[in-house]
């Protein structure tokens, strides 16, 4: 009964983790996509996307088996302190901007922006080299955070393959939606659900960088859930105490 | 031969810039912290052997972690 209620708690922590991380990447991606093929045409756009999905997959194929043969304690340690790294930077991100100290994420200021700026490099005869590159960028950059939260839970875990899944479900929801609304994604409440990753990548971390150093955590790994709670409320507290009175930025961070 | 090592050295050049800017960037004393964490999580399991003292400080250090990086971006962006 234990034994179920601890992975159970692993399951729901690493889905909810695995989802939103590469749901919040795919907007960011899909947004510089969307610029690009508005402005300079498809077609380099969609190839630019092809390779980098490629060359990521081509990540996840390589580092994927590998990770598996890693002793686990080891692999814990490194993971563990990994995600711990991540998941604090991703967090206070996500508490500067929701106190007003850093501009919100706006997808629209970003499309903005990459419109302008693919506009101002002037149009090409044949395939276009800059729309190519911009859209590679965009994609491969994104995706590699994605990979890392796909291979990093999901090896620690043991679940590499529910990881990948999910996944590749929160892509293709994203990409159908992103397809159907065009340029809507700034709908998307995306800090609060970084601020929601971050939780879950410290609360992992946290626990996995113990299990490496061989602490023995009471519940096992039903506490996840508690460190979840704990890093939400301390995260509350925080965003609190230094919420002033300053009129929140708009723009790109 | 000079070639591939000049090409080589860029390759292993751009994945430590990428490492680096990736753990850590314009955050350096949240990797600071994590390692600090790591040693003293360390000492206290294996060599003090006092686990309760261990999974108290794994997450205390974390959310000081955060509360000190987020203190110094307040500080910066004051300046």
């Amino acid at each position: 009964m234990l034994a179920s209620v601890n992975s159970l708690s692993t399951v729901v922590v690493l889905i909810g983790a695995v989802f939103l991380a590469a749901t919040v990447e795919m907007v960011e991606a899909l947004t510089i996509v969307i610029a690009v093929g508005h402005t300079r045409g498809w077609r380099s756009a969609i190839e630019g996307t092809g390779v980098a999905l490629i060359a990521l997959a081509g990540l996840v194929t390589i580092f994927g088996p590998a990770l598996v043969r890693v002793p686990l304690d080891v692999l814990r340690l490194v993971v563990g302190s990994v995600l711990l790294i991540f998941g604090l930077q991703w967090l206070r991100k996500a508490v500067l901007r929701t106190s007003g100290y850093i501009g919100m994420h706006d997808e629209d200021a970003i499309y903005e922006a990459t419109v302008a700026s693919l506009r101002a490099q002037g149009a090409t005869v044949g395939r276009d080299r800059v729309s190519f590159v911009v859209a590679f960028k965009g994609v491969f950059l994104e995706g590699v955070e994605i990979v890392v939260a796909v291979l990093t839970l999901g090896s620690s875990a043991h679940r590499l393959a529910l990881a990948i899944g999910v996944a590749a479900v929160a892509i293709v929801v994203v990409a159908i939606v992103g397809v159907v609304v065009a340029r809507q994604l700034s709908r998307v409440p995306e800090n609060a659900m970084k601020m929601a990753v971050g939780i879950m990548l410290v609360s992992f971390g946290t626990f996995w960088t113990g299990e490496g150093l061989r602490v023995r955590w009471p519940g096992g790994d039903s506490l996840l859930l508690g460190f979840v709670v704990l890093y939400a409320l301390a995260v509350f507290v925080i965003i609190r105490s230094i919420r002033d009175r300053r009129p929140v930025l708009t723009g790109m961070p | 031969m000079r070639n591939v090592t000049v090409r080589l050295g860029r390759v292993v050049k751009g994945l430590g810039m990428f490492w680096w800017d990736f753990l850590v960037g314009d955050t350096p004393e949240i990797t600071v912290m994590v390692l600090f964490l790591l040693g003293v999580v360390a000492l206290l399991s294996d060599v003090a052997h006092v686990n309760t003292l261990a999974c108290v400080a794994l997450p205390v250090f974390a959310i000081a972690g955060l509360v000190l990086s987020v203190g110094r971006a307040r500080h910066r962006s004051k300046r």
